[in-house]
């Protein structure tokens, strides 16, 4: 643990941290399947959206 | 410097790329909102806990009224867009109660110690900022513990949901946000010295840029703009590949909660938009010829209190419904009476992190306190 480590350095072990649990979503939970994604925007869909927020229990 | 930008380009462009083909355009836009955020966080150095330690330190609230302009810019726009959607966008509204009053005081205190809130800690992490870095892998472990108690908290009592809008009507309820977000600005005005009360030119220019990318943010995914439920989604997600069976936890079997934990997080909205964010951090300090240097070296212990700090940071954030981000900026700017509890709680946490801070915070170099 020391101050050695640069920015850059601790920048791509931070990209390499949401990498690592990518790979390891992507292991678990397959790929998404395109044919059931949303369509770009929620606005104008005709849909409620569907995602899980930080307010919801 | 040519290659070294050229790397970053690859990064940004490569992995919306990757979430537009492995996801669809959706997930792709909501890279890009992310990136947004990214770049104005660390680009126009726009933050969260730095202006609320600064009014209270320095007398200066240029950071604060910033952040208040940000957010009555998006009410304005969202209030009106939201009544008109038919029910395609939804607000960030969450009951008070007394778990989520204690999460937000608590959240306060403890994004003081790690120097970064929700939205702080990965844009910190992105920039190459080690205690960010730390702050990050709490925050993750930390808001996914906070799920498994959050049913326990809820149930310690609380209020309906309460909504401006929902008890004042739609043009009442966002006079009233505006005129509560006038009052909080007075204050801070009162509160700054002279020469630290007008934002600068580059806080105005970040305030309208958060703005339009917490409304894009909107009209992509038909929710505002949120943190924690992205990271207590990893810690879950990681938890389970170590063998836990989260469908026996009320907060994961939830119907909702169950699709984001079997789906890929190419498919949770605050999990593309945290991913953005933090890449887009990371290209700010890539792009510049000088990253900066890094944070002053603490104590093991100080890493210790850090690591610590940020569990605190993200189980509070679970119990508060949402961080600086989703109750904060997005609760009060899409009516939610717990954004702005959330508000006065997390300010009072924060006054006692502040003194804490030279407590736990210590550099390795003996002579003084973090500062």
């Amino acid at each position: 643990m020391s101050a050695r480590i640069s920015r850059p350095v601790t920048g791509f072990l931070a990209l390499a941290l949401i990498t690592a649990i990518l790979a390891l979503d992507l292991g678990q939970s397959g790929a998404p399947d395109l044919f059931t994604a949303p369509p770009a925007f929620a606005f104008g869909s005709g849909a409620a959206p569907e995602g899980a927020h930080c307010t919801g229990g | 410097m040519f290659l070294q930008r050229a790397t970053v380009l690859l990064i940004v462009l490569g992995f919306t790329l990757f979430a537009f083909v492995m996801a669809g355009p959706r997930a792709g836009l909501l890279v890009l909102v992310g990136l947004g955020f990214g770049l104005v966080l660390e680009g126009l150095r726009f933050g969260f806990a730095g202006p609320w330690r600064m009014i209270v330190t320095d007398r200066d609230g240029r950071g604060l009224l910033a952040q208040l302009i940000a957010i009555a810019l998006v009410a304005v726009v969202a209030f009106p867009l939201m009544a008109g959607s038919g029910g395609e966008l939804v607000p960030a509204h969450a009951p008070v109660g007394i778990g989520m009053i204690l999460g937000a005081f608590v959240f306060g205190a403890a994004m003081q110690l790690v120097m970064g809130c929700g939205s702080g800690t990965l844009v910190n992490a992105g920039s190459g900022n080690l205690v960010g870095l730390i702050a990050l892998a709490g925050f993750i472990a930390g808001s996914f513990v906070g799920t498994l108690h959050l049913g326990w908290w809820s149930s310690l009592g609380s209020l309906p949901v309460i909504s401006a809008q929902g008890s004042f009507g739609e043009t009442g309820g966002l006079v009233l946000t505006l005129a509560g977000l006038a009052i909080v600005a007075v204050i801070a005005f009162l509160r700054s010295a002279p020469g630290k009360r007008i934002p600068p030119r580059r806080l105005w220019i970040a305030a309208v840029l958060i703005a339009a990318l917490a409304l894009a943010n909107l009209v992509i995914a038909g929710q505002p703009w949120g943190i924690v439920y992205g990271l207590g989604l990893w810690g879950a997600k990681i938890a389970q590949a170590g063998g836990a069976d989260l469908a026996s936890t009320a907060f994961w079997a939830a119907e909702g909660n169950a699709t984001r934990l079997a789906e890929s997080i190419l498919t949770d909205v605050t999990s593309l938009t945290n991913i953005g964010l933090l890449i887009g951090a990371f290209a700010v300090m890539r792009w510049r010829a000088d990253p900066g240097a890094q944070t002053q070296a603490l104590t093991l212990a100080s890493y210790g209190a850090v690591l610590l700090a940020a569990l605190v940071l993200g189980y509070s954030a679970r119990m508060a419904f949402g961080c600086n981000v989703g109750a904060f900026f997005s609760g009060i700017s899409t009516g939610s009476l717990h954004g702005w509890v959330w508000l006065v709680a997390a300010f009072a946490g924060s006054i006692l992190g502040i003194k804490l801070r030279p407590v736990l915070l210590r550099p390795r170099i003996s002579g003084g306190a973090y500062a």
